[in-house]
């Protein structure tokens, strides 16, 4: 039964082409790993170069502090503040609508519902993620809109509670998902000593994993206000976009984020009101960088915490 | 150019180990003195690890003869799989880890320049302590290793998978389910299979790190058996915590030991295995045989 | 005594204490359905054949979608050919070759922070650098391009997520065999990861989809005289087509607009449940 010799020629070693074939693709992965942060560099320079027209000639202190949007008149007056007020109006009812009711939503699926309960309320949440901004907006004109309208006996129902509360709900699944994940992060030990001590589940949570998830929580309200605050379609449809210092929250609004969208599309490229618009990205863009900065590391910071 | 050889043996297939081709047309890593030793054989001398500042293994020398098992043996912690990780390398794969002394592979420094350790790896293959058979079927986690040699040939493969099973005694259980996800066998079986899998690349040594450790007596067993046919034709090196098994399948033995923690490992004695569980000479192997620690 | 009524305090604060937050989820469980009813009861009253491979006439107050489903599916798809390579090839590196430094705990800050970038600042930083400096005009390829920079962070972390999964004793068991890392990247580990990679990776897609403030500038129209027919070409995209009807069409068709809304949801949806489904039907034939 002799069987021929088998002729492999097994190449041990490696060809030089294939070496720098090897070379080359192992350069593309740092490259791309690396892209983020030139992404993201990236974004902050174009801003910032395409504002400068506005630092120059608006003046970034008076863009700040002026309360007069004017900006086709001539000449434009470029005051950011009834914006700047806008966006706080608006994201302040979304907080208020998607914070209580999203950490006690997630208090709800992480310690007081089964696997079966858990598994559908994170399906549900996940559709909730998944509807695009325009429909929430839509949906908003259709419901919200003469609802606030009849409610507060209003000539018009575009204000910014409208906005809110349409934007509160578009941020509870960030809130929850977080918060939950939060939650779920504190040892099982931490609860369970608490249970030996005589604690009922919710004394427990109230009084062990709440606090102890604190500062997640705390993050995951942080995210929850820069997806509002970053947050266009819907507030364009929804919020009567009157480009005033709004005193009430039942006036119509006009945050920075509609400003630019509705604006962009008759402006002249290159010039100041064109630049000013920018210089508007540019502090949204400081904005969200902060509060995604700070969330990241307090995050970060409860990961420590926890790790083993 | 020597090729790989069948040789028959009582009338079935049996593993033998092969020679290597190397290839004009290809930049292989020159070999200083490759014909010098025998296929197979180690030689180490001075040889220290430390991870970044701690020095865990220290002046190390031994000779490990080819085509015999040789057992490391010592107490947890004594560096026995830091030192056999240093024979392919393997260590080059954590961060921060800094190897002292001189190994030679027939006769080659194997921490020289001239050794790619990708292909030192393809000489000497290792065995882990829990099974880790790739997500794939039998036959590709077999044919991985001479795939990545360059072997493409369907008939070449085939032969090579028979060969590597039977040298894993595991052939006639899974001749007819060569296609069946690797997952799916027992633990002992997945054991044979990566035992299968190193045997694929034809290596020289096989490093087998506490192989059985894993696994219930009656695959021990056969994978004691495995060994015991193999030896006649791979250097084996075996780490064990099992005196009994070291003194069952090796031909020689090494004890290490790391007698405090502000202390590197050594070398503490080495010798014919039936001399080392029977009179060795320091005391300490004494101690330790005799399971008085460890 | 008082250690009775402690308990009985204790065991009502608890029964409250779930009413309250039952009481939370519930609200959310009701908007979502509420939500959900809503677009499908209004919406699918357009959909017919007709609508769905028609025209829009009088500015979308009549006719059908047609054009407006096929430039998304262009952006999307063009979008896709973008991210992922790039995407996947980022989560490799940080899973496989970043070191343990404070550059690639820079990478990753930069890629959350990527993530909470507002849309419409994509949309400025997609006309700046891809319709003006790169010169593409508004055009299918600079809104994909802006596009996948805001999917680039899910697709990254998708695919690190997932490379993370597989064990360590697979890595070293390739390279005990005298693989190189890439060959057992591309060989043992990818593979495996695949299904995380692709499921992860089709979510952020699929939302992609369904954004219209980094398009407004780069690319999107509301009327087109003929389909596109390159990278170049503007194009109709069904998330701006129920903004702009909404804000600037008087009179515009609830009916189709709602149906546009339940084509858009629905295959946003359908997508997505499909790629779940798919990762867990993975997940049960290969458990580590």
């Amino acid at each position: 039964m002799r069987t021929p010799p088998s002729d492999g020629a097994r190449r041990l070693g490696r060809t030089t082409t294939r070496r720098a074939a090897e070379a080359v693709v192992r350069a593309i992965i740092h490259v791309c790993g690396w892209l983020a942060i030139v992404i993201l560099a990236a974004i902050a320079i174009f801003l910032a170069w395409n504002s400068v027209r506005a630092f120059g000639e608006a003046g970034l202190g008076t863009m700040l502090s002026g309360t007069a949007w004017y900006p086709t008149s001539d000449p434009g007056k470029f005051g950011m503040l009834p914006l700047i007020l806008g966006s706080l109006f608006v994201t302040g009812v979304a907080l208020a609508v998607s914070v209580p009711v999203g950490v006690a939503a997630a208090v709800f699926i992480s310690e007081f519902s089964g696997p079966g309960v858990k598994d559908v309320m994170k399906s549900i949440i996940e559709f909730m993620a998944a509807v695009p901004s325009v429909v929430y907006g839509l949906i908003g004109v259709a419901v919200v809109i003469p609802l606030v309208k009849d409610v507060f006996a209003l000539n018009s129902g575009m204000t910014a509670l409208t906005g809110g509360i349409v934007l509160g709900v578009m941020s509870l699944p960030t809130v929850i998902s977080i918060s939950e994940d939060a939650l779920h992060a504190v040892p099982f030990d931490l609860r369970q000593g608490s249970a030996a001590l005589g604690n009922t589940r919710w004394q427990t949570t109230f009084k062990v994993t709440v606090p102890a998830a604190g500062s997640g929580i705390f993050a995951a309200v942080m995210l929850g206000l820069g997806r509002a605050i970053g947050e266009t379609m819907a507030v364009l449809m929804l919020t009567g976009n009157a480009a005033v210092m709004p005193t009430t929250v039942l006036e119509s609004v006009r945050t920075m984020t509609g400003t630019i969208a509705a604006e962009m599309g008759e402006v002249v490229q290159g010039g100041l009101h064109y630049s000013v618009l920018f210089a508007v990205g540019l502090v949204l863009f400081a904005i969200t960088f902060t509060i995604n900065l700070a969330a990241d590391l307090v995050l970060e910071r409860q990961r420590k915490r926890w790790r083993r | 150019m020597v090729n790989a050889l069948l040789l028959e043996r009582d009338g079935t297939l049996a593993y033998t180990a092969g020679a290597v081709v190397a290839d004009d047309a290809v930049d292989v890593a020159t070999r200083e003195d490759a014909t010098a030793a025998v296929r197979g054989t180690f030689s180490l001398s001075g040889v220290s690890v430390a991870y970044g500042r701690d020095r865990v293994i220290e002046g190390v020398g031994m000779e490990i003869p080819a085509r015999s098992v040789t057992a490391l043996i010592g107490p947890s912690g004594c560096g026995k799989s830091t030192l056999l990780r240093c024979l392919n390398r393997m260590n080059d794969e954590i961060g921060n880890v800094h190897v002292d002394g001189r190994i030679t592979l027939d006769g080659a420094d194997i921490m020289g320049k001239a050794m790619d350790p990708v292909e030192l790896r393809m000489r000497v293959g290792q065995v882990f302590q829990r099974p880790n058979p790739f997500p794939m079927s039998i036959y590709d986690n077999i044919a991985y290793g001479p795939r990545t040699q360059g072997i493409r040939r369907k008939s070449e493969l085939d032969l090579l998978v028979e060969e590597s099973l039977r040298g894993a005694a595991l052939w006639d259980e899974v001749k007819k389910s060569l296609k069946k996800h690797a997952f799916e066998l027992s633990g002992g079986q997945q054991q044979r299979l990566c035992i299968a899998r190193a045997l694929a690349t034809k290596p020289e040594v096989i490093l087998m790190d506490e192989p059985a450790s894993a696994l219930d007596p009656i695959s021990t067993q056969q994978i004691e058996d495995t060994i015991a046919e193999l030896k006649d034709s791979v250097t084996i090196v075996i780490v064990t915590h099992n005196m009994q098994q070291a003194a069952r399948i090796s031909n020689q033995t090494a004890f290490m030991l790391r007698e405090s923690l502000e202390e590197p490992a050594h070398l503490v004695e080495m010798g014919d295995t039936k001399k080392m569980f029977t009179n060795p000479d320091d005391s300490r192997t004494e101690s330790y045989i005799t399971g008085r620690f460890g | 005594m008082s250690g009775m009524s402690r308990t009985r305090r204790a065991r009502r604060s608890e029964a409250v204490a779930r009413a309250v937050t039952g009481l939370a989820a519930v609200s959310v469980v009701s908007v979502a359905l509420f939500v959900l009813a809503y677009i499908v009861y209004h919406g699918i009253g357009a959909i017919d054949w007709t609508f769905l491979t028609d025209v829009p006439r009088d500015r979308g107050r009549e006719g059908g979608i047609l054009p407006v489903i096929v430039g998304t599916l262009w952006v999307v798809a063009t979008t896709a050919g973008l991210t992922l390579p790039i995407g996947i090839l980022a989560g490799i590196y940080l899973s496989e070759y970043a070191p343990r430094t404070f550059t690639t705990r820079a990478i990753r800050l930069a890629i959350t922070n990527m993530a909470g970038v507002p849309s419409i600042v994509y949309g400025l930083f997609g006309l700046a650098a891809f319709v003006l400096l790169a010169g593409f005009g508004r055009s299918i390829i600079a809104s994909a391009l802006t596009l996948t920079c805001m999917t680039l962070p899910v697709v990254i972390t998708a695919t690190e997520e997932a490379l993370r999964q597989i064990p360590q004793d697979l890595r070293q068991a390739s390279l005990a065999l005298g693989a190189t890392r890439l060959r057992t990247i591309y060989k043992v580990v990818l593979p495996a990861a695949a299904p995380g990679i692709i499921t992860g990776s089709i979510l952020g897609l699929a939302r992609a989809a369904g954004e219209t403030a980094p398009i407004l500038f780069t690319g999107a129209v509301f009327q087109m005289r003929k389909l596109p027919d390159g990278l170049s070409s503007r194009f109709m995209s069904l998330p701006y087509h129920i903004y702009a009807q909404v804000t600037s069409v008087p009179g515009w068709s609830p009916t189709l607009v709602w149906g546009t809304a339940l084509v858009l949801v629905a295959g946003v949806s359908v997508v997505s449940v499909v790629a779940a489904l798919w990762r867990s039907a993975q997940r049960r034939r290969v458990k580590w």
